[in-house]
Parts: C-alpha cells; sequence; structure tokens
C-alpha cells in the first residue's frame, strides 16, 4: 500500500499580510514558508499508519505544485519521514489548477490513499481534495478527523453538525482531512535533516491547464475597533451601551 | 563572506525553535520552582539527535556543524537554560574530548552511546579549591601499574546525578604541576563513587548538579585519555569548544528576555499610550537588540572558526565573555521593562535573569575570558 499527501507551501502563520500590484497579489518578501498545518497533520498520520503497518504501508509520498523555492518546504516533510517527493514545477495559480496536476501524479504513480488537509492556510479555498477525487472518479471522504486501517479495510470518521460519522471506503480513494486527524506535527529529527536532501525529489514538467478563476482585489479587513471596558458590577451601563451604541441587542 | 545560513541549518534552527516553543514552554515554571530534572525532555532531545548533534554520523551522532549547534542552543535557551546545559555538557564537553582524543576503543564503548543519547555525560573539572584555577587540582590519580587510583571531590557537576559517564580530571604527577594532570573516563556504578547531594540554585534549578567523590576508585589503564599528562592541555583545548555553546546559551537567553519585553512593551500601556513609544523604553529595546546581534555575530564567528579548523580559543572566549555580560545586563533591562509583572513568574523574565547569571561564571568566569583574550592579544 502507498500513500500519496499533496502539500502547500503556505506563509508562516504569524506572517504579517500585505498585498501588491495595486492589492492583487500577496507580497511574499520576507516570508518564511511552512507546509499547510492542515496537510503537516495529514502527513503526521501517514507517517505514524506506515510506522504500526508492519511495512503493510510501503511508501508515503509528498507532492506539491510550486516552483523550485517550494522545495525547501518539501524537504521539510521529507525530513520527518516522507520516503519521497514529487514537485510540479508551476505556480499554483488556483485550486482547480492544482487539482488537475495532481490528478496527473496520482494517474502516473500507483497510490491507494491521497491524502489532503481540508483547506490551506493562506487562500483557505477548500477546493483541492474535493476537485482532485472528481477528476480522478475516486470516492472521497472530507472532514476526516480519524483515519485507521484494520485488515486491509480503512475506518474513517468524520465530523457532521452535533456528532460524528464513521465511514468506509475502497481503496483508491481521497480523503480530506481535519484537525483532529493527529494531534502534534513531527519535529524533524538531525538525522532526518541530514537525509532529506538524499530522498528523491521528482521534478515534473505541468500538463495543459486554464485556472478557472483570477484574484480581481484583495482587501484589508477593518482594523478592530476601540475597546471599552466596563467596571465589574455595572452590567446596566454594559446593556445599555450593547443595546444603544453597538445595537447588537 | 557570506551570512546566509544554509537550507539544514535554517531546518535545525526551527526544529530547535518548535521544541523549545511546543514542549519545554509548558512546564518550565513549574519545574524551575521544584528544581525538578527535565527527564522526559531530555529523552526527546536525545530522540531528535541534539544530544551528540555535533559528533560525527560514524559514531551515532548528527555530524552537524558547530553553526547548526549555535542556532539550536540559542532557541533552546530562549526557553529553558537547564534543557540547553545538559544538552551543551553533553554535546561539547563530553562528546568532544572524547571524539577529538579519545582512542578508537573509547569511541567505540563510551562516545556513541553518549551521541545517541541512551547514556549522558559529565565533566569533573571543578573542585572545592579549584575553580578559575583550574591548575591546581587536588583529586588524585595514582598510577598503579595496569590501573589508576583516584581519590579527590569535584564540584559543581552539571549532569551529576543523572549523567553516568564521567570525565575526571586528576593529578598523577604533582612534581610536573599542570603537566602532571591526566584525563579518565570513569563509569558511575565504579565502586568508591559517591554522588553528593543536588545543588539547590539560584537559576537552572532543573538540571542536576552535584559534587561527586572518589574514595580509591580503580581506573583502567585504557580508560586514561591520551598521553600521560595530557590532562589539563585536554581540559583547555575542550573547554575552548564549550565556550561556544555557552556563549550560545546566554545568547538565547538574552534574546529570549528581549523578545518578551518587545512584546510586553508593545502591550502595556502607560501614560496615555503603548510603552514602546516612550524613548526611554525604545530606546532601551534598540541597545538590546545591538548587543544582542553582536553576541550572535561573535558566537557565529567562533563557531565558524571551529568549522573552518582555525584557531578559535580567543574567538570562542570573546563570544562568552560579551554573550553572557549581555545576557546579564538584557536579561535585568527585559524584568525593568515589565516592572512588576517582570518581578514574578508567570511572565519567565525573572528566570531568565536568574539563567544569566550562571553564564559568566560557568565554563571559565568572564574574569578568566578576559584573562584568555589579554594573553592571546598581548602574544600576536
Amino acid at each position: 500500500m502507498n500513500i500519496l499527501v499533496c502539500i502547500s507551501n503556505v506563509p508562516d502563520t504569524t506572517t504579517k499580510v500585505r498585498f501588491k500590484d495595486n492589492n492583487t497579489a500577496f507580497d511574499d518578501t520576507g516570508v518564511q514558508w511552512i507546509i499547510n498545518p492542515w496537510d503537516e497533520l495529514a502527513l503526521t498520520r501517514a507517517l505514524e499508519l506506515k510506522e504500526k503497518s508492519n511495512g503493510a504501508i510501503e511508501s508515503i509520498t509528498v507532492a506539491n505544485v510550486g516552483p523550485k523555492v517550494t522545495e525547501q518546504t518539501i524537504r521539510k516533510a521529507l525530513a520527518v519521514g516522507a520516503d519521497k517527493a514529487i514537485r510540479v514545477d508551476a505556480e499554483p495559480k488556483d485550486a482547480s489548477y492544482v487539482a488537475t496536476q495532481l490528478a496527473e501524479v496520482v494517474k502516473n504513480g500507483s497510490y491507494d490513499i491521497i491524502m489532503n488537509g481540508i483547506e490551506s492556510s493562506d487562500y483557505n479555498g477548500s477546493s483541492v481534495g474535493s476537485m482532485l477525487a472528481e477528476l480522478l472518479d475516486y470516492p472521497s471522504v472530507s472532514s476526516v478527523t480519524s483515519l485507521d486501517i484494520e485488515n486491509d479495510e480503512v475506518k474513517l470518521v468524520r465530523e457532521i453538525a452535533g456528532g460524528k460519522e464513521s465511514v468506509e471506503t475502497e481503496l483508491p480513494f481521497v480523503a480530506v482531512v481535519q484537525k483532529g486527524i493527529a494531534t502534534d506535527p513531527r519535529i524533524p529529527a538531525m538525522r532526518g535533516i541530514m537525509m532529506a536532501r538524499k530522498k528523491p525529489m521528482e521534478v515534473l514538467q505541468p500538463v495543459d491547464a486554464e485556472p478557472l478563476t483570477d484574484f480581481v482585489e484583495f482587501e484589508m479587513p477593518e482594523p478592530k475597533g476601540e475597546c471599552r471596558m466596563v467596571e465589574p458590577g455595572n452590567e446596566k451601563e454594559l446593556i445599555e451601551l450593547l443595546h444603544n451604541e453597538a445595537k447588537v441587542i | 563572506m557570506n551570512f546566509e545560513l544554509t537550507e539544514e541549518q535554517q531546518m535545525i534552527q526551527q526544529a530547535a525553535r518548535d521544541f523549545a516553543q511546543r514542549e519545554l514552554i509548558k512546564d518550565v515554571i513549574e519545574r524551575d520552582t521544584k528544581a525538578e530534572y527535565p527527564t522526559e525532555h531530555v529523552k526527546k532531545l536525545a530522540e531528535l539527535g541534539f544530544l551528540g548533534m555535533l559528533v560525527s554520523e560514524d559514531y551515532d551522532g548528527g555530524g552537524m556543524d558547530t553553526i547548526s549547534y549555535v542556532l539550536a542552543m540559542e532557541e533552546i535557551s530562549k526557553v529553558d537554560s537547564s534543557v540547553s546545559v545538559i544538552m551543551s555538557v553533553n554535546n561539547s564537553l563530553v562528546c568532544y574530548g572524547i571524539e577529538a582524543f579519545g582512542t578508537e576503543e573509547q569511541k567505540e564503548k563510551y562516545l556513541k552511546p553518549l551521541a545517541r543519547g541512551d547514556k549522558i555525560g559529565a565533566f569533573l573539572l571543578s573542585e572545592p579549591e579549584a575553580g578559575s584555577d583550574a591548575t591546581m587540582q587536588r583529586t588524585t590519580a595514582e598510577d598503579k601499574g595496569d590501573h589508576y587510583l583516584l581519590n579527590g571531590t569535584k564540584n559543581w557537576i552539571t549532569n551529576g546525578g543523572t549523567g553516568s559517564i564521567y570525565l575526571v580530571m586528576a593529578q598523577t604527577h604533582p612534581e610536573k604541576k599542570h603537566k602532571g594532570i591526566n584525563t579518565f573516563i570513569v563509569e558511575k556504578g565504579t565502586p568508591g563513587v559517591t554522588i553528593g547531594p543536588h545543588e539547590d540554585k539560584m537559576g537552572m534549578r532543573s538540571s542536576d548538579t552535584h559534587s561527586i567523590m572518589f574514595n580509591d576508585v580503580k581506573v583502567p589503564k585504557e580508560n586514561r585519555i591520551g598521553e600521560d599528562g595530557f590532562g589539563f592541555k585536554f581540559a583547555m583545548k575542550t573547554l575552548d569548544g564549550g565556550r561556544i555553546g555557552i556563549a550560545a546559551q546566554a545568547l538565547g537567553i538574552a534574546s529570549g528576555a528581549y523578545e518578551r519585553a518587545l512584546q510586553y512593551s508593545k502591550e502595556r500601556k502607560a501614560f496615555g499610550t503603548e510603552i514602546s513609544n516612550h524613548q526611554a523604553i525604545a530606546f532601551k529595546l534598540a541597545e538590546m537588540y545591538t548587543n544582542i546581534e553582536a553576541s550572535r555575530y561573535f558566537c557565529l564567528k567562533a563557531a565558524w572558526d571551529k568549522d573552518n579548523g582555525l584557531p578559535y580559543a580567543k574567538s570562542s572566549a570573546m563570544a562568552k565573555y560579551f554573550a553572557s555580560e549581555t545576557a546579564m545586563w538584557v536579561t535585568t533591562e527585559a524584568v525593568q521593562i515589565h516592572g512588576g509583572y517582570g518581578y514574578v513568574k508567570e511572565y519567565h523574565v525573572e528566570r531568565l535573569m536568574r539563567e544569566a547569571k550562571l553564564t559568566q561564571i560557568y565554563e571559565g568566569t568572564t574574569e578568566v575570558q578576559k584573562l584568555v583574550i589579554s594573553r592571546h592579544i598581548l602574544n600576536e
């Protein structure tokens, strides 16, 4: 059994966001890049599954659509334990474009489980995983919070409103994973860091595809207003302010 | 000249940062208060390969350069120097000492488990009456033909209780003064070795510091490091590298305190505005930042010298002198910026201030560093 984990290269979550080109593009000057946190959890779970599979899971491959600069992020995935990496050498223009490229990666390989984070922490489109399953005509399960393999059968749990749903599916399939799939992402060990460069990283040329969306403009949210403090015991004043000034009650 | 870190160095820095900010931060105040040894964290350090990161891969180490070591030490020390001192002693004193000067048999038997972190090492040089003047070793190692007989007491030994492989300096030929000193590898369980009580320290309270007594301890001849009389030279050469670790630790303490002070100054208001808008605080931050950057360059230069096979006794002494003085000053100012909050444990800076003090004392006091530096510049 082989697992493919799709990873996005995203700005560190503490990045101060700025835009350029008349607010139509993200300004990445001085930005530190990381593995998208949801994808990192997917990778963590994949590694856990491989470790307890007694060899049944042969390899974990990570795939990314991005220019050469993303290789540093990809190598971090190799440093924590992924066996090999594939980079499609292209700017990830939109979700459809990325899903099309990833579908080619899947078709050219042999994967039983394809894991994606539910969204990326930069554009938060929440689309790639489901689009990928559709393009491949694979079953897909979204909001997966638990993924286990018991006697070659895949057991999934997903979050639904007010509860949980247990699901089984055929292989191959796409798992779109949510927080809870793994606890803490792994910290690479020294040995892993040294090994990362020795692991295979295949670079593929993109297939022809057109993005279906275009960025028109980005806007920063309004700055938060001044916070008014109400002394304890003055609940009446608080209610009056919420009613007459904020007009929320 | 190139000031850029390699991809691997950046990855190691981030790994150390993640370990410190995710794991160590959780219980650092509690461990410091209770003077509790960080058993689980040390296991994790071993798993991640930090305990033997400088040791060659041939001996189960990480094969990392000294620059990477400085980066890792800084990140861990931003949060907890009790943990970074365990890492520093194991890496740059014990592992380095055996790797650089030990025999192949000693490396196989002792270096490998130390590099893997299966065992922890300790460096036994200081004595009740031999600190800065390390030539005055009163511990004796009598040559008995096929073995040595050790007698004496060692003080202030980091990893004294938890460590199980000791590097012990002892006098074999008193008439030769410091040229009669030898270094021995001694295992903890050897008959005649007694571990004294845990020292109740001002800072770095969760590292374990003990005195260790030797009473007719038989040490096989093959456990001596180097030629007869090499011990003092061994200690001095090993400490040159150790100083880079402690300099990086001081750098981490300073930058950890600075980062907290910076954050606090942007949130705390006084006289109608955030205190960072007051020149009295803004200038303090500017001075802190500048001195920390200077410390960083000193540390990286000493590490670079070592990695490039250049002499580094002077650059490491300068790094330790400047970084530890900076740490003491920066942490004091960080407490000042925090005002009353800085004086309570919850805000971390008082602990960093207590930790900073030790960096001016151990592995060569500030005064000893000045001695080393002055001897170099006067003889150049």
